[in-house]
């Protein structure tokens, strides 16, 4: 089980939050036009493929069961210890970049 | 290959039991091998089976980075079945059952399946209308399976609380008598012996550090025991598939999440169906020791610790007793988790990867071990011809690019 630090309520079980995903996936973007013709390969680069860490892992949590916000974190996938928190938007803390 | 029979269990008993071979060597490494399979797991172990027996090539190794059948082989919850949602997979996992309707026979090797039924419980007129549309499917699909009512599903399942006082009733059951168990570890034993009297290398205690890659061409792997050449390499490693992908240089659509299963104590016999819940999102069977053999849902975060949370298992106790208020005092004995690699779509990739000579079989997700003999006959047919066999024809890394999913959530969303 692991205790997680919500950077707006404090630690809270593991239960109380949902996973989202990896975080600072980058939308694959060609020119100045957001809907420009990217390429199906980069398009499911995008979506589906996946670095599937084995080791820290920067990843996305949401406080789904508590206050709903959503925030960062450098976790170790194989040991679960949580090295960082950090809020949508900032980059990862020294150290944990990867 | 020394043959099991009755006679030659006679025969050692006479020699007090001195006189069995080991069922497999373990043999030195040699430096080249025609292939290299990765992974000594059901899967692996299946692909160089069926390279050496079907295709004629048994200068083959396995390697295998614990020992086999140590992954998701030994600790999966044996249940085998083919109630699949749409054509490409019904006609996979059915290929799968039948080769292991005769695999005991074909490898000489007791790998106890017992075709007891496999029951998919239904709770909702919703689950109902869902469930009589994929027996449809399945029909259509050539895969037998029936509606059963309840009182047939009482009769089944002695102990499951059919009574309308259940929290989640039972409105009817899917039956595929097809279905039911096999001992896992009597899998990936039974085609390591076959593998192994064909000629194949089966190495253990030695893990894939990198590959030799030139021009786009596979030439070899390094592992912790040496380098060996090798112009076609095969990966079956399930919840490590990214970890070696890496190392070749692409990215796979996989998820490795932990999966979690519990036995009890073992109790007399109460029932030989596999019962399967969705709506309560657990599993239930009785394995041939007694102990109730049960499963749920996912620990739904990316993990590559082979342990599950506490919480996870609560619900699969929650759901199991709600089933079964009578197992409600029985004691849990042991709990384990295996990595499992999740795709988008639940279904399998079987086929070539960006590096030429190197082919993979992953994304089984939460429920490989029914797919091991085909999913090992049709990467072994993949690597021999060079391209995929029909059966495995859909299930390409190129569809997550053209949008050619199979996507068998609802058929197989629970895992199993």
């Amino acid at each position: 089980m692991m205790k997680i630090t919500c950077p707006w309520c404090g630690v809270r079980g593991e239960e109380e939050f949902t996973h989202g995903g990896p975080s600072h996936l980058a939308r694959p973007v060609v020119g100045d036009n957001p809907m420009g013709d990217v390429s199906d390969a980069d398009w499911a680069d995008y979506l589906f493929m996946r670095d599937n860490v084995k080791g820290v892992s920067l990843e996305r949590w949401g406080h789904i069961q508590g206050c709903g916000q959503w925030f960062n974190m450098a976790r170790d996938s194989v040991t679960h210890e949580i090295h960082a928190v950090y809020k949508m938007g900032e980059q990862p803390p020294e150290g944990w970049r990867s | 290959m020394q043959r099991y029979s009755v006679l030659s269990l006679a025969r050692n008993a006479i020699r007090h039991h001195e006189g069995w071979q080991q069922a497999w060597r373990s043999p030195d490494l040699k430096s080249e091998y025609d292939v290299v399979v990765i992974g000594g797991g059901g899967h692996g172990l299946a692909t160089a089976y069926y390279l050496a027996k079907e295709h004629g090539i048994t200068n083959v190794a396995v390697v295998e980075a614990g020992w086999i059948g140590g992954g998701n082989t030994g600790r999966n919850t044996t249940v085998i079945r083919s109630n699949y949602l749409f054509p490409q997979s019904a006609k996979f996992y059915d290929f799968s059952l039948n080769l292991f309707e005769d695999l005991s026979q074909e490898l000489n090797f007791n790998v106890m399946l017992r075709q007891a039924g496999m029951l998919t419980l239904l709770h909702s007129r919703h689950d109902v209308e869902v469930m009589r549309r994929n027996l449809n499917s399945m029909h259509m699909n050539g895969i037998e399976a029936d509606w059963i009512d309840t009182s047939e599903v009482s009769r089944l399942a002695p102990g499951l609380n059919c009574g309308a006082d259940a929290h989640y009733p039972i409105q009817g059951a899917i039956l595929q008598k097809r279905g039911g168990v096999a001992r896992h570890d009597g899998v990936a034993w039974g085609y390591a012996r076959a593998a192994d009297a064909l000629g194949v290398d089966i190495i253990q205690q030695c893990a894939v550090t990198g590959f030799d890659i030139k021009n786009g061409q596979v030439q070899g792997v390094q592992t912790t025991r040496g380098t060996i050449k090798a112009k076609k390499v095969a990966i079956a490693v399930a919840g490590h598939s990214s970890v070696l992908a890496d190392m070749a240089g692409f990215r796979l659509p996989v998820t490795s999440l932990a999966l979690q299963a519990c036995v009890s104590e073992p109790l007399k016999p109460v029932f030989d169906v596999t019962i399967m819940s969705p709506t309560t999102g657990v599993y239930i069977s009785q394995s041939d020791k007694g102990e109730m053999v049960m499963g749920g849902m996912l620990d739904m975060y990316p993990s590559y610790a082979q342990r599950g949370n506490i919480g996870t298992l609560e619900h699969i106790i929650a759901g199991i007793v709600e089933l079964f208020p009578n197992l409600s005092r029985v004691k849990l004995m042991r709990q384990w988790a295996g990595i499992v690699d999740i795709v988008h779509d639940s279904s399998p990739i079987i086929g070539h990867t960006p590096v030429e000579g190197l082919y993979i079989n992953c994304g089984f997700g939460t429920g490989g071990f029914k797919a091991t003999p085909a999913g090992g006959w049709t990467l072994a047919y993949t690597v021999a011809h060079d391209k995929p066999h029909k059966l495995n024809e859909a299930f390409t890394l190129k569809r997550f690019e053209t949008g050619e999913f199979i996507d068998e959530m609802g058929a197989a969303g629970i895992s199993h």
